[in-house]
């Protein structure tokens, strides 16, 4: 007996009954559903921290100032500036270092016509698109030779602009910055949210000397509040940590024994904790959907079974005009795997089509892929098989003059 | 003379029940051969029906031979018993047993489909069957569309398709009217007469087993007689 007649029977059967098939495969189209649309929802989130991480830029330290003690009483870190400008050029030399940006921030207000807007300030060097990822919309960067010279130049991000020029074009303009008239010679790329939910675009960029000199002054002029040092690859984060630290110490003059002036973080790892969580996140709604996908396999061996029952009669007549166990068994897997596998596909447009709605109503990042639709099926297929394999069993071992007796 | 189709010697059945070992057959020796038409009477619990099975392959027996075309059966499993079924025998019941839910045509193809008859030639020999038991114009009325002879009829396509060497009839006249089983009944002696099929029936009517040749009566799990019968005359 060849498998599409098995399965012509099996269809056939299911179609005597279609009500309770399609409640059958309700069971099912939910299971998938549910599964589908969690991993897609748990799938989104992972996809908003990922991109929010690579916005923060990769591989990267961020090494504070400080932590230093007077007198016996200590001071937190980033409270006494002894970090330079050579310091960061320094490490920017050491072969572990892909790029390495000082930072002195602050914030200041921007005037142009008659907008004005208050933001923050960000002195840095070119080495900062690097360690960012952060490229250019339009126009340049400043160099080096602007950094030396304390040139009044400034790169604006998105939001700024859309507050201090509307829709017109910035490049080339003049926007006074606390009163003094600064060239704007490059505009950033929009980056988001960052992880913590501030706009990232709200920023603005000038020469770390412009910074210092100019625009904010300084107590302590060339240093800097912090650096962001970027390593050449992930493997290399805890070598470059530990030439850092060296580095750091002997510049600083600090005897063995004494503790550090300076505090390196690793950002990178924060962002892996949130991406593990999101990771996790994920895989608990997808086991929550799970759950009743495992209900709607029950279902399916439940009405199996009732339909075994019902239907003695019809197997001892399929017996008894040739029918072996074995075509028992396959016809009524099949109608189980016929339910699972329908239910399935509906369950997973049901899934997509609500992700969907989701994203469009809630606007809420979410991301179908083609491996939880693949995954659910295969899963359902794999259910109707094992919950259908004992009902399946039940009326192939039925004796045919018994089954052809039942009333 | 014929050859014997069906040889049997010493069967016997026992049923197992609370009150022990009940034989429901008790030595059984019977020879019948191919184109006989044989009628098995017997008062109920005379073990006529458990002999059918038997016959039909749908049961084994607990002792004795029985060979069918030479071959033994009677220590086959269940899915050779199956296969001797579905290339040598045709079932007709008392209750018709057609599946509700399909067309006649489909009820008389049942038997091809596990015989792994392709799909073009069952539609093929069923409707030629069909057409044969005069019902060639209700190939695609469902059981319950049809009057008691009419289903009985597809019973016996359907018994028929897979041109079986035998064909066993359980009280197939048992819940037809008086007209209907005339008409049923001379349908199977034409097809007897005509084609050489091989046919056991059992039947508890006198005039019903009177259309067969040979009258084989049991009693208590036993033969009690074996005679020549009217031969469909009437």
């Amino acid at each position: 007996m060849k498998l599409d007649d098995l399965a012509g029977e099996a269809w056939r059967a299911l179609g005597a009954n279609r009500l309770r098939s399609a409640l059958t495969m309700l069971g099912m189209v939910i299971g998938v559903g549910a599964v589908v649309l969690m991993l897609a929802i748990g799938a989104g989130a992972q996809y908003m921290v990922n991109r929010a991480i690579a916005s923060m830029g990769t591989n990267l330290f961020i090494v504070l100032s400080g932590a230093s003690t007077s007198g016996g009483l200590r001071f937190g870190a980033g409270t006494t500036p002894t970090l330079t400008l050579d310091d960061a050029e320094a490490i920017g030399e050491l072969p572990t270092v892909a790029a390495v940006a000082p930072i002195a921030p602050g914030t200041a207000q921007f005037v142009y016509g008659a907008s004005n807007w208050s933001t923050l300030v960000r002195g840095t060097t070119p080495g900062y698109l690097k360690v960012r990822d952060w490229p250019l919309a339009e126009g340049r960067m400043f160099t080096r030779a602007e950094v030396r010279s304390s040139a009044r130049v400034v790169i604006l991000g998105q939001t700024v602009i859309e507050n201090l020029f509307g829709g017109a074009d910035p490049l080339g303009r003049v926007v006074r910055i606390n009163s003094s008239p600064y060239t704007v010679i490059g505009t950033l790329a929009p980056k988001g949210q960052s992880l913590d939910g501030r706009d990232q675009d709200d920023v603005a960029i000038i020469p770390v000397t412009t910074a210092q000199r100019q625009l904010f002054g300084s107590r302590f002029p060339g240093t800097v509040r912090y650096l962001l040092v970027q390593a050449r690859s992930p493997k290399l984060m805890q070598r470059a940590r530990r030439q850092m630290e060296a580095l750091l110490r002997q510049r600083h003059r600090i005897p063995a024994g004494q503790p550090d002036d300076f505090t390196i973080r690793n950002l990178t790892a924060l962002a892996q904790t949130a991406s593990r969580t999101a990771r996790v996140l994920s895989i608990m709604l997808g086991a929550i959907a799970s759950i009743s996908l495992l209900v709607g396999g029950i279902g399916i061996m439940n009405i199996m079974l009732v339909s075994v029952t019902e239907r003695t009669r019809e197997i001892g007549i399929r017996m008894a005009v040739g029918a072996r166990s074995r075509d028992v068994l396959l016809q009524f897997l099949l109608e189980a795997v016929i339910l699972s596998i329908l239910g399935s596909l509906v369950g997973a447009a049901l899934g997509v089509g609500i992700a969907w709605l989701v994203s469009e109503l809630v606007a809420m990042t979410v991301v179908v892929t083609l491996w939880s639709i693949v995954l659910a099926v295969v899963v359902a297929a794999a259910i109707g098989i094992f919950f259908g394999w004992y009902p399946a069993r039940r009326a192939a071992r039925l004796r045919p003059i018994e089954a052809l007796r039942y009333e | 003379m014929t050859a014997p189709l069906i040889r049997i010697e010493d069967l016997h059945k026992d049923y197992v029940t609370g009150a022990g070992r009940v034989p429901a057959l008790d030595g059984i020796d019977l020879e019948i051969g191919a184109g006989e038409f044989v009628a098995i009477m017997g008062p109920s619990g005379s073990g006529k029906s458990t002999f059918m099975n038997i016959l039909g392959c749908l049961d084994s027996p607990t002792r004795g031979r029985y060979l069918f075309a030479g071959e033994d059966v009677a220590g086959l499993d269940a899915d050779r018993l199956a296969a001797v079924r579905s290339g040598a025998i045709g079932f007709v019941f008392q209750g018709f047993n057609l599946l509700a839910r399909m067309d006649a045509l489909d009820n008389v193809a049942l038997p091809l489909v596990y015989a792994g008859v392709a799909r073009a030639s069952r539609r093929r020999r069923a409707a030629e069957l069909l057409e044969r038991v005069g019902l060639g114009r209700h190939a695609h009325h469902r059981p319950a569309q049809l009057s008691g002879g009419q289903q009985q009829r597809v019973a016996i396509a359907r018994a028929l398709v897979n041109a079986p060497r035998l064909v066993l009839a359980d009280e197939p006249t048992g819940n037809l009217d008086t007209h209907t089983s005339v008409e049923i009944m001379r349908i199977f002696a034409e097809l007897n007469r005509e084609q050489g099929l091989t046919l056991v029936l059992v039947t508890h009517e006198a005039d019903i087993a009177g259309y067969a040749r040979r009258l084989v009566r049991f009693r208590d799990g036993r033969i009690a007689g074996d005679e020549v019968a009217g031969g469909g005359a009437p």
